[in-house]
């Protein structure tokens, strides 16, 4: 479903990679992905504080079987790696698969399919027209979740342990003698960097690759239906996969930063 | 692959998110689904307890129905006893008062016999006396011959 014929496959798929963006610089803001990201947000906490609201002990609704089911599968996830005690690991677990869930699940709306939307209804022509519907192929929305995870893991690290502690945890460690702290040191904020950094990756170029043999694909001509499909059934795999990576990232990662060794 | 402000958006939205999912959606949610597990914990633990006091209750029952028939025939055998005993003393005294019945007939016919036979002996006497009135007439004297009277009515 080629947008228009003047397009070679190489703009059609450039245009597609492209954000609605407002601002200049670093204060650009990607007003397509960012708003979906927020909106799905608030989809996934409307539901669930519905459900919250009216939460029963008693014999539950079809859709407090659904939330109860999800909120279950992470409380279990969170329990059988997580063994201290803190409020805020499990709710973040929640949040952070649900809403990556859903964000994920953006990548099975058909490409063309917004634009045409916003064409027929503002008029706009399509080639003006951007949309990124599926936030976890913007790096930015990836990293932001990544670094707030890292943000908590330093702060729940220091928390735990202590800043002593923590230090001593960075440089006494793979080798015992002092004059390998430095070397301690560069290894083990290595080891702290990449955590964030493959956390935000993983996720945004498994998501951004999938968009991208979606676009692919869109440019094949009448062949893409059975293709799309296909591809989009594989995604069944991906989409809750990359989720529930990302949470259980989020909850081993805390879990290490609570261990005192 | 350009990084901007869109980041920060996204930081802000997530630590919101977070903290609402924290405050106002998970203690709900996960306290209802623990409270249903509790109850639903203490309902099998109640129907285990029933299943096993009714068990008990049955053992219950089952011995005493036992313990109920046993005592059932111990009576019927009583009973069976103390008919045959009646029944028995029923027969001896019938057989006495039988046995006592025909004495006193015995005794009564005995008597009676005894009655008439002085009776009769009497008659036999005056009949004897007039027989021989009749026959001797004047020439016999009753108070001098009575004597000879006397003897034969004792040899009847």
């Amino acid at each position: 479903m080629s947008a228009s014929a003047e397009l070679t496959s190489q703009e059609y798929i450039r245009h597609h990679l492209s954000n609605l963006t407002v601002g200049e610089g670093f204060w650009t803001v990607h007003l397509d992905t960012l708003g979906w990201a927020v909106f799905l947000g608030f989809v996934f906490l409307l539901i669930f504080r519905s459900v919250a609201k009216k939460a029963t002990t008693g014999v539950p609704g079809k859709l407090q079987c659904a939330v109860e089911m999800i909120v279950g599968f992470v409380d279990e996830s969170v329990k059988s790696t997580f063994h201290g005690k803190n409020p805020l690991i499990a709710p973040l677990a929640l949040t952070i698969f649900v809403w990556v869930l859903l964000m994920n699940a953006m990548d099975w709306v058909p490409v063309d399919l917004l634009p045409h939307l916003i064409h027929w209804t503002t008029g706009i022509e399509l080639s003006h027209i951007y949309m990124k519907p599926v936030p976890t192929t913007d790096p930015n929305i990836t990293f932001a979740m990544a670094f707030g995870v890292f943000f908590l893991v330093i702060y729940y690290s220091i928390k735990v342990k202590g800043l002593g502690g923590f230090i001593k945890e960075l440089t006494t460690q793979p080798f015992g003698h002092w004059s390998l702290y430095p070397v301690n040191f560069i290894l083990e904020s290595v080891t702290m960097l990449a955590r964030p950094l493959s956390l935000a990756l993983r996720l945004f170029g498994n998501l951004y690759a999938g968009e991208l043999i979606f676009l692919l694909i869109a440019t094949i001509g009448l062949f893409q239906l059975p293709v799309h499909f296909l591809w989009a059934a594989f995604h069944l795999l991906v989409i809750p996969l990359q989720a529930f990576i990302f949470m259980m990232l989020t909850i081993v990662y805390l879990s290490l930063a609570h261990e005192d060794h | 692959m350009d990084i901007n402000a869109t980041l920060i958006g996204q930081l802000v939205a997530f630590v919101v998110f977070v903290i609402f999912c924290m405050k106002y959606v998970w203690p709900p949610i996960i306290g209802a689904i623990e409270a249903r597990q509790a109850t639903i914990a203490d309902g099998l633990a109640a129907s285990d307890r029933a299943a096993k006091d009714l068990e008990l209750a049955q053992a219950k029952a089952t011995a005493q129905l036992k313990e109920a028939k046993v005592e059932a025939a111990s009576i019927v055998d009583t009973a069976k006893k103390l008919e045959a005993r009646i029944v028995e003393e029923a027969a001896g005294k019938a057989q006495a008062e039988k046995e006592r019945i025909l004495a006193t007939g015995h005794a009564e016919i005995e008597t009676e016999r005894n009655r008439a036979k002085e009776e009769l002996r009497q008659q036999v006497a005056v009949l004897a006396v007039a027989g021989a009135e009749k026959i001797l007439e004047r020439s016999i004297d009753a108070a001098a011959h009575s004597d000879i009277l006397d003897k034969l009515v004792a040899e009847l």
